[in-house]
């Protein structure tokens, strides 16, 4: 059996920050990465520009050849985890083989959630999550003329936006009352969607799928309020979460995601585990929370990766802020923190509707920073991450930082963390 | 060895937010009057409180070329990657998606978005020629270029043993390695009595401390007996580096007959001083180059001394009036000003005699903490308590380093112990001392530009 003194199931953000932080610290350890996908490393969220063409499929890998050799690491490509077996090292693949580790970090990543929607095995649909469906959804898309996209989060609605442009009538059903809910706020949303409608685009919101059947070249759907949609392309973009059938007898705790500490580990000895499998702290709850987004997973895995290797260096997590940015038929929208205002605490809101620029900033009752939003109203979002982390206090200086987020936010930097 | 890269350095307490720099940048990267879409941005502390103009109230926000970047590990289309050559973190804008995460992963607004073109963009230092930096009239901004030295010196020679016996915290050692590296392997060195050979240039148990010749004259015939051994070299034909690294003792007092001597017959001669200000090496009695006021087993401090009472010789200038081929001072402090010197000296020193005064703090002898060496070299440059200048005798005398908003010479003096005892007049002729030493180098200065 293979042992390895690190062990890497997976090879998106968290699993290359590991072995980056690993390598920091320890030349010389074995390191094996174990990943089921086809590809050199790549990462999913340029999936949706590979979908539009943007991004050739051959140019987005973030780590080539060169990099695993110059790194002496074994990468495997085709390998599916199915057990993990803590109180012997050792993990279990599907074809059976089984490989030792000192060190294990699971960073398995999510999978698309497949709603149980009656007649769903019944008919053909896309997801996206990988560069095989990604470069699926490209193809289908291109002899596509009405489409529906079921799920309003980012993957959707950058996928909608695809086929917009394209030509093709796309409609976007989503069970909530707004668009991308979760990632931006009303205001926000509301600039979203009217810029879809603007597009053409036709939007149900509230609306459940009760209903689906194969057509003649398509997929027939039927809503809960009656109504039915015709469509010859069906795009599952729900949500994702993290398939952990592989821990099942592992003793390794989970709950919607992998439980962590601080320090990314597991319940078990010696297994770490980073990205968006993971259930870490989140910053605002303290309690453990899914925050399946790409900065975290990097943070995530470097700690990991310090962890794993020893690293004294080690800060512990400091917790899972949501970050988002979004880019929409030529606009940007940067969501930074929490939305929900705070017990006590207050916001700035300036909003033009002539020129769309909307900017909101929400203070806590010590006039810390828990989020700040913008669409077309431009701020540093690493500064504003950073402020909202170090849980700075900004009492004198909060209204020039809501006039003037992008001077004062940099001058604040200046000072503070040279 | 790891790569050591230039950087773009600003210094606050210069900046008066002019925004030239800001002006340079838009103008050379997007051919822009705008300043919102310069890559480095000045932005003015305190808001609207501020008053306009005044330096150091202005603050800066540039893509820092982390070694660690962030926004290379948040980039999901590989689009960004730090340069192994240049140091710069690159953006390709034919990967970029525009998706704008770098922004989040940045926490010093090194990479933002330029919304006339709505895709990020950052510093990328004008490929080695940032054109901020001659923009910038007040000197704040300045390109450090001091890397070449730790690329290209890591890779010469080290031609000293390894495990000298210094003090803890003594800079003779860094000089002394740097300085033979730079000299190279066709080298004859001589190290007269003082820290130096105590540090162990002339070696243990019968083997030398270096791997080029090194003798160990006295002090007194250190410059004669080098010009010697030069000409017997130049006579057999051979190019030979004829160099010297010795204490102020040893050049000012009882060694400067032959060291006057050899500068004024013009012999071939690398001779550097390594300035502690006294005679550390046998217990730190007073020298000539000891400062007024200070401290030393022979000026001691008690019921009626308060340290020595007469002013140090001024020995670079005094080789000045050798009209030698090259005289420089230096400062381990400024090592790209040092190199600098160290390679006008040594091609000097194949025309006549090239004259290197390093002002060199002492841990032991000065009575300071071993890790605040270079800075107590820094804050002696700052008040100007030491001028770094150099003079050959067409060009003149200049300044290489001025320093336009001198320090109190009280922050140089609080530095160390061996002027705790000062009272304030002692103070005061300290700081007048500073001032007319300015004064009298300037005039040299400004004499040999009229002539010129």
């Amino acid at each position: 059996m293979d042992t390895s003194d690190y062990l890497i199931v997976g090879s998106s953000h968290a699993a290359i920050e590991a072995i980056d932080a690993i390598r920091m610290h320890d030349n010389e350890g074995s390191i094996t990465v174990i990943t089921r996908d086809a590809h050199p490393p790549y990462s999913p969220t340029v999936l949706p520009y590979v979908v539009s063409g943007r991004s050739a499929p051959e140019r987005v890998c973030l780590r080539d050849a060169a990099y695993f050799e110059r790194n002496r690491i074994d990468y495997r490509c085709d390998a599916t985890l199915t057990e993990v077996l803590p109180d012997r090292h050792t993990i279990r693949l599907g074809d059976g083989t089984e490989l030792g580790y000192r060190r294990l970090l699971l960073a398995t990543g999510a999978s698309p959630i497949i709603p149980p929607l009656p007649g769903i095995d019944q008919v053909e649909y896309h997801v996206l999550r990988t560069l095989a469906d990604a470069t699926r959804l490209r193809s289908a898309m291109a002899g596509a003329r009405r489409a529906v996209v079921l799920g309003a989060g980012l993957v959707g609605m950058h996928a909608a936006e695809n086929l917009v442009k394209t030509g093709t009538a796309v409609t976007i059903v989503e069970m909530g009352p707004r668009l991308t809910s979760g990632y931006f706020d009303d205001t926000a949303a509301g600039l979203i969607e009217q810029a879809f409608l603007d597009a053409g685009t036709t939007i149900r919101t509230n609306s459940r799928v009760v209903g689906l059947a194969p057509t003649d070249g398509g997929v027939l759907l039927t809503l809960a309020d009656g109504a039915t949609l015709d469509a010859d392309l069906l795009l599952i973009a729900v949500g994702v979460r993290p398939e952990l059938g592989y821990l099942d007898g592992s003793g390794v705790s989970t709950d919607r995601g992998i439980l962590v500490d601080d320090h990314m580990l597991t319940s078990a000895p010696d297994v770490w585990a980073a990205g968006d499998c993971v259930q870490a702290r989140g910053f605002f709850s303290g309690t453990p929370t899914m925050n399946a987004i790409l900065p975290d997973a990097t943070v995530q895995g470097r700690i990991a990766g310090m962890a794993m290797a020893g690293d004294p260096g080690i800060k512990p997590y400091q917790g899972g802020v949501p970050l988002n940015t979004y880019h929409f038929f030529g606009r940007h929208a940067i969501s930074v923190g929490s939305s929900r205002k705070p017990d006590d605490g207050n916001e700035r809101v300036r909003f033009d509707p002539a020129s769309g620029r909307y900017l909101r900033a929400v203070f806590d009752r010590n006039d810390r920073l828990a989020g700040i939003f913008g669409v077309n109203e431009f701020f540093d979002a690493g500064i504003m991450a950073r402020l909202i982390l170090d849980r700075t206090e900004l009492a004198l200086v909060k209204d020039r930082l809501f006039a003037q987020p992008l001077a004062t936010g940099r001058e604040l930097m200046s000072q503070m963390w040279r | 060895m790891g790569q050591a890269y230039s950087t773009i350095a600003f210094d606050r307490s210069k900046c008066d937010g002019c925004g030239e720099c800001m002006q340079a940048c838009a103008r050379v990267k997007f051919d822009s009057d705008d300043t919102a879409r310069a890559l480095i941005q000045i932005v003015r502390s305190g808001g609207a409180r501020a008053e306009a103009g005044r330096p150091g109230e202005f603050e800066l926000a540039l893509c820092r070329q982390c070694g660690d970047p962030k926004c290379v590990s948040v980039c999901p289309a590989g689009a960004l990657g730090k340069n192994g050559a240049t140091g710069v973190i690159d953006w390709d804008a034919s990967k970029c998606v525009d998706c704008l995460l770098c922004t989040i992963g940045c926490a010093y607004a090194g990479i933002s978005l330029d919304e006339h073109s709505g895709r990020v963009s950052k510093c990328d230092t004008c490929d080695g020629k940032p054109a901020c930096v001659p923009a910038c009239p007040t000197g704040a901004l300045q390109h450090v270029t001091t890397a070449r030295i730790y690329n290209e010196v890591g890779s010469w020679e080290d031609l000293f043993a390894p495990g000298l016996a210094g003090c803890q915290g003594c800079n003779t050692e860094l000089l002394m390695r740097h300085a033979l590296r730079r000299v190279g392997p066709d080298t004859v060195l001589a190290t007269p009595p003082g820290c130096v050979p105590g540090m162990g240039s002339v070696g243990f148990n019968g083997t030398t401390g270096t791997k080029v010749p090194v003798f160990h004259p006295l002090l007194t015939n250190t410059a004669a007996m080098l010009a010697g051994i030069k000409r017997q070299y130049n006579r057999l034909g051979r190019k030979v580096t004829a160099m010297a690294i010795a204490g102020d003792g040893g050049a000012s007092d009882v060694g400067f007959q032959s060291l006057s001597g050899a500068a004024e017959r013009g012999e071939q001669i690398l001779f550097m001083v390594v300035d502690n200000e006294g005679y550390m090496n046998t217990g730190m009695q007073r020298s000539s180059c000891t400062p007024y006021g200070a401290w030393t087993s022979t000026t001691p401090v008690g019921e009626h001394g308060r340290g020595k009472t007469q002013d140090a010789k001024n020995l670079a200038l005094l080789m000045v009036n050798h009209r030698c081929e090259y005289v420089a001072t230096a400062s381990t402090a400024y090592m790209e000003d040092l190199y600098d010197k160290l390679d006008k000296a040594l091609a000097a020193s194949e025309r006549g005699f090239a004259y290197l005064h390093v002002y060199s703090p002492c841990t032991t002898g000065w009575r300071f903490q071993s890790q605040l060496n270079i800075e107590v070299a820094r804050k002696a440059v700052e008040c100007n308590f030491v001028t770094l200048w150099e003079y050959t005798p067409s060009g003149g005398l200049h300044f290489t380093r001025p320093v336009d908003r001198p320090l109190p010479v009280t922050d140089y003096l609080e530095a160390m112990g061996r002027f705790r005892h000062l009272g304030p007049e002692q103070v005061e002729h300290i700081q007048n001392k500073v001032q007319e030493n300015l004064r009298f180098v300037r005039k040299i200065a400004e004499t040999n530009h009229a002539e010129s």
